[in-house]
């Protein structure tokens, strides 16, 4: 009941990106085709559960013990700077269908607040570790779902008459809006 | 002349937020009034002055190679120095910037201008390229949040301006998206119009 209280609530009723405004960059940066948004949601997916287990194992395992928790913002960037290249350097040799894929995503993830957000995010929340890991994912497609939704919308977009001063971003982020403004509505389900 | 113009770019020509479209996270979640926005604002702006004072200092010894991972070290040393000041002396800010105050590491606007600007020129135009751009953060950051809190509590920094029912929906998540929309748009077409 717990687990499905937290997937519910972080994939619809306080969406990453709709309702706690993670990860905007790659939302209106990537979101302008339905198949690199899913792409770019795929890659977060998979970044974004293995940087959770990670720090949390290093927050509770190295920081916590040693009274170094004034570090957390420090080493968990460098953690997820890492591992980001870790995982490029890995899927390549491994599988390159797969790096083909997710490639061209991994390098901007870095910078994309969604990640560092939800590891301090789960350590703010007191999760223990099976908790986090299944927090991160659900965010991670909370992420997918608004990018891709998003995506699809953006296409139709473009056939639209737009005013021209509100083409491109402008356009696009009064769209965000309507998004968020739906989702409102799954205010108060969980 | 030159340094006047490194700095002005960042307000205007160049703003971060309204031009650049960077920094977008902190931009639409702590401007729910104008006094958060200014505060995000002017925290982004110091770790922005001092990250570009030191890595300009210090981008002759750094190996090319290594460039990135140092310039992020840099910042996130200072974003610590930030959250533990504003911890113990402004809590309620504190309180309200949340989660968005280790976030500045992430923000695009820092890491941008270390690498665009600070690695390539001395220290002096590179803290008042980062004073500049911090400021044009600012600026927006707190136009934003006094729209927003016009619009949705009818006050401005906390003075209240207007009675009777108001549009709630603009301190929340849509409104965010919305008012920055227009705003985008506008400054658009301020920009062409000169």
């Amino acid at each position: 009941m717990e687990y499905f209280v937290i997937i519910i609530g972080s994939i619809f009723v306080s969406n990453i990106v709709l309702a706690q405004f993670l990860g905007i960059c790659p939302f209106v940066g990537v979101s302008g085709k339905l198949s690199t948004s899913i792409g770019m949601g795929g890659a977060v997916l998979f970044v974004l559960t293995l940087a959770t287990l990670v720090t949390w194992i290093i927050q509770y395992y190295v920081l916590n013990p040693f009274g170094l928790a004034f570090m957390q913002t420090i080493v968990f960037i460098l953690v997820i700077a890492a591992l980001v290249q870790m995982v490029e350097i890995i899927l390549k040799k491994v599988s390159p269908s797969l790096y083909s894929a997710l490639g061209v995503f991994l390098p901007l993830i870095t910078t994309n607040c969604a990640v560092l957000g939800v590891a301090i995010l789960t350590i703010q929340k007191d999760f223990n570790l099976l908790e986090g890991v299944v927090f991160a994912m659900s965010n991670a497609i909370g992420f997918t779902l608004a990018i891709v939704l998003f995506a699809g919308i953006r296409e139709h977009l473009d056939l639209m008459e737009v005013p021209k001063g509100m083409r491109g971003v402008p356009i696009a982020l009064l769209v965000a809006g309507i998004l968020a403004l739906a989702f409102m509505g799954f205010t108060g389900l969980v | 002349m030159n340094q006047i113009k490194n700095f002005t770019k960042g307000l205007i020509k160049e703003n971060p937020v309204f031009v650049l479209l960077l920094g977008l996270c902190p931009t639409l979640g702590v401007t729910t009034s104008a006094i958060n926005g200014l505060g995000m604002g002017l925290a982004t702006t110091f770790v922005l002055v001092m990250s570009n004072l030191v890595v300009s200092l210090v981008r002759d010894f750094i190996p090319d190679k290594v460039r990135i991972p140092s310039f992020i070290v840099i910042i996130a040393s200072f974003v610590t120095i930030v959250e533990l000041v504003m911890q113990a002396y402004l809590p309620a800010l504190f309180d309200s910037l949340g989660l968005f105050i280790p976030l500045i590491v992430v923000n695009c606007i820092v890491l941008g201008r270390a690498e665009a600007f600070a690695s390539k020129n001395n220290p002096l135009s590179s803290i008042i390229d980062g004073l500049g751009m911090g400021f044009g953060f600012a600026f927006a950051l707190t136009l934003l949040g006094g729209v927003r809190e016009l619009l949705g509590s009818g006050a401005i920094f906390g003075l209240k301006l207007m009675q009777g029912d108001l549009m709630l929906v603009f301190i929340l998540a849509p409104g965010a998206f919305i008012v920055l929309g227009y705003l985008i748009a506008l400054i658009n077409k301020l920009n062409k119009a000169t």
